[in-house]
């Protein structure tokens, strides 16, 4: 066994230790970050297989934009965990009958022949150290993969609008100010110079 | 020589730990000074606002307070670390060390000099992303563990800036990016490298991401008048109201550290890192140290004249200002490049 090896088990330990306590941790803020964790632990993942565009941008856009709005979100809601508790039986054999689609479709994917093939034939190509993935990665995005990518970003643009117009409320009590009134303003609108005599000394 | 000298003589003694022990050391070299310069930054900070308010500032401990850090750094180290009933408890300890990792492990790809980095990786600017996001945890979690009103005040204000400043500061490394083509930190130097010294930096064609820059990096280190996640008049200190001692210290260490890492990543992005600013004089280190003490003097500079924002003003700032701005601009740069008036 090699280091390489060694750092992989660490790091799926990890992932694997991460994300069973995200659904395990009585606290929802902790839950959230053993699921941090298991973001970076999976990015230490993708860094073995020297994909390091996709590791360093999950760390940048999950954990340093993503989780910090979730956190922002989850510290701020009052959660009762009594009542997310209660009907845990009752919806036990739906969520596991899931579960078990979800594993049985895993097994189908990466267990079949195709996958096995591919991975028996394209053993891992050490990359010099000048090798630049993420040039490789934009690339192909701007190449090949331009109509695809094109429409994911559309998609989620209009994901992006959708989400604003159904959360935005126009409320007839909010008050705001007018910045461009604001920096117009002057020192004469605002301060009046008031010239008084002095009173007589009694 | 002598360090090649040094490298064989360690293999062969060491074997296979040489390469560990050697990188600690170089890390080392790397860590130790910036504690140095965070230590004496903070001198500097009370000595230049201070003779900006006409005050002399500390000059009790040795001469012109020369020690005064080190008094500072001494009595922190001996206070009493209280963790307040009601806080959770590993996250409260943790925070501090959550905010000062990120801000010096993000050193390990800065190159110093022509060829004197820790770690040249090619997506170093991405790296370098990445980590500075991650900065926010230290806040965030100080503020919820603390189990106090004005700590979590301090946490959420606080994460909602750094995200909306991210965003511009982004943009702005994004026009780095295309007109270095490159996210390798030497490369970038290097791009800025001709016969004209200044006028070759990359803060010419790209002076309005330059300025955007320099503020999203005062608001990304929650300094003045961006500290609205300290906010000493509004929240009493903010995040870290409930800390004393060494963990305290940490997340002051943080801050400064951050103050320098963005201070150097100004400097090679924007004015050409080590390299000379008049052709005719050699490229060195010095350079990019003044250039850093000039963006660091900014800093303490702003901290001293401007009064803070206010909480719309500042979000109004970073959405509606400063990322129009950058998206503009990227676009502005990307045309020019097509053009034949692109000279750098």
């Amino acid at each position: 066994m090699n280091f390489e090896t060694v750092v992989f088990y660490v790091f799926a330990a990890l992932t694997v230790f991460a994300a069973l306590r995200v659904i395990t941790a009585r606290n929802p803020v902790h839950a959230v970050l053993f699921l941090v964790l298991a973001f970076i632990s999976s990015a230490g993942i993708w860094m073995l297989l020297e994909a390091e565009f996709l590791a360093i941008t999950l760390v940048l856009v999950y954990v340093g934009a993503v989780m910090v709005l979730f956190l922002f979100v989850v510290m701020m809601l009052d959660i009762n965990l009594a009542r997310l508790r209660e009907g845990f039986w009752s919806w036990l054999p739906f969520g596991a009958t899931l579960a078990g689609l979800m594993v049985l479709e895993m097994i189908w994917v990466l267990g079949s022949y195709e996958v096995a093939e591919v991975d028996r034939v394209r053993t891992v190509v050490k990359h010099a150290a000048d090798y630049s993935n993420t040039k490789e990665l934009g690339r192909l995005i701007y190449t090949d993969y331009v109509y695809p990518f094109e429409i994911a970003a559309v998609l989620l643009l209009v994901a992006m609008v959708a989400a604003i117009a159904l959360t935005l409320r126009r409320r007839k009590d909010a008050k705001s100010q007018v910045v461009s009134e604001q920096i117009a303003v002057q020192s004469k609108d605002r301060v009046r110079v008031v010239s008084m005599p002095s009173e007589p000394r009694s | 020589m002598m360090l090649q000298a040094l490298e064989l003589a360690g293999q062969g003694f060491f074997g296979a730990l040489w390469l560990p022990l050697w990188t600690i050391v170089k890390i080392m070299c790397i860590v130790l000074p910036i504690m140095g310069a965070v230590a004496y930054l903070t001198l500097a900070e009370r000595k230049v606002i201070g003779y900006m308010q006409i005050r002399i500032g500390p000059n009790r401990v040795g001469y012109f307070g020369l020690l005064q850090p080190i008094a500072d750094g001494l009595k922190l180290f001996m206070k009493e670390i209280i963790i307040p009933t009601g806080s959770s408890k590993f996250l409260f300890v943790f925070a501090p060390i959550m905010a000062l990792a990120p801000a010096l492990a993000a050193w390990a790809v800065m190159p110093f000099a022509e060829g004197v980095v820790l770690a040249n990786v090619n997506a170093g600017l991405l790296y370098l992303l990445a980590m500075t996001s991650l900065g926010v945890y230290g806040i965030i979690i100080a503020g919820w563990a603390s189990n106090s009103k004005y700590a979590f005040l301090g946490a959420v204000r606080s994460a909602a800036q750094i995200v909306s400043y991210e965003i511009a500061m982004g943009f702005a490394l994004v026009t780095v990016l295309m007109v270095s083509q490159s996210m390798n930190l030497s490369d970038i130097v290097h791009g800025q490298q001709g016969n004209l010294g200044l006028l070759n930096w990359y803060v010419i064609p790209l002076f309005p991401m330059f300025l955007v820059y320099v503020i999203s990096g005062v608001a990304e280190t929650n300094r003045a008048p961006f500290d609205m996640a300290e906010g000493e008049s509004e929240i009493v200190a903010g995040f870290h109201v409930e800390y004393s001692g060494m963990a305290f210290a940490l997340f002051f260490l943080a801050e400064y550290a951050n103050m320098i890492l963005i201070a150097f990543l100004t400097s090679i992005m924007f004015l050409g890192g080590w390299l000379s600013p008049l052709p005719f004089l050699p490229d060195s280190f010095i350079w990019l140290l003044g250039k850093v003490s000039f963006i660091l003097f900014l800093f303490l500079w702003f901290r001293a004249t401007f009064p803070r924002y206010r909480y719309d003003q500042l979000m109004r700032l970073g959405w509606k200002v400063f990322i129009p701005i950058t998206i503009i601009w990227v676009i502005v740069v990307a045309v020019w490049m097509q053009t034949s008036l692109w000279v750098w």
